[in-house]
């Protein structure tokens, strides 16, 4: 089955989704994500979906859930580049991803992280 | 109003929901669509693709272009599945029977222009939007 890469940065864990994903797919994201968060003690996770065309609730109950995971294992979750489109559809459909961190593109994510997890750390 | 064309796409199995999300972006995008209605329009499919699947055991989507004062894409859900006992709990949001957020039709609804639902016990749903131009 095919899957989503998830890159090792020093301290923070990338991902940058840019498939069509099925539910499985995005399922297999989130437990992958758990195991190397861990593994890795990494203190934040980098989520790039500017290659999304939609975030159904589906997508977005999975982008909550890394976020919940990430926070309880110590580590923070950005989610960068929504498109436009997608973040209108989304909040007309009821989700607004409470508890999901975001920043319009990858630099002002990872400017985030870094903020959020310099010196001693901040949950 | 006129119809222009009509098919049918098989909704049996998770990948299909990718491929109707496919499907409805590039007849929305051919028919000019915007690409925020593109958008709500491919994400409130997504929603009852899954919904046929996971609690109508799998149906299929009639999709029609509707052409005449207005032009549209109108989609049409159907299951043969346990049905929805009641309707109104069904529409409400953060009701779910399942392990979803509870968003998908109530969601569905207002990603669209006009929306339909019905549902008998022991027959199975029917669900059908459309979205205009």
């Amino acid at each position: 089955m095919e899957k989503i890469p998830i890159l090792r940065m020093g301290d923070f864990l990338l991902v940058t989704i840019q498939v069509d994903m099925q539910d499985r797919l995005a399922m297999a994201l989130q437990d992958d994500l758990t195991e190397m968060i861990t593994s890795s003690e990494a203190r934040g996770v980098l989520i790039d979906i500017s290659s999304l065309e939609i975030v159904d609730s589906f997508i977005g109950r999975m982008l909550g859930n890394i976020a919940a995971i990430s926070r309880v294992l110590d580590a923070q979750t950005v989610v960068v580049g929504m498109q436009p489109a997608v973040a209108i559809t989304l909040v007309e459909l009821g989700l607004s991803l409470p508890g999901v961190r975001t920043a319009l593109n990858v630099d002002a994510g990872m400017d985030l992280l870094r903020g959020t997890t310099n010196g001693s750390k901040v949950s | 109003m006129s119809l222009v064309s009509t098919e049918t796409v098989p909704v049996k199995a998770e990948p299909d929901v990718v491929l109707v999300r496919r499907r409805i972006r590039e007849l929305s995008a051919k028919l000019g669509f915007s690409l925020v209605d593109q958008t709500k329009l491919v994400t409130a499919a997504s929603e009852l693709a899954r919904n046929t699947i996971i609690y109508g055991n799998g149906g299929t989507l009639q999709v029609e272009t509707l052409n005449g004062p207005r032009t549209g894409l109108r989609l049409t859900f159907e299951d043969q599945g346990p049905g929805i006992p009641d309707l109104e709990l069904a529409l409400r949001d953060g009701f779910t029977t399942g392990s979803g957020l509870g968003l998908g039709l109530g969601g569905a609804k207002r990603l669209v222009n006009d929306f339909a639902i019905e549902s008998r016990v022991g027959e199975g749903t029917k669900v059908t939007i459309t979205r205009w131009k």
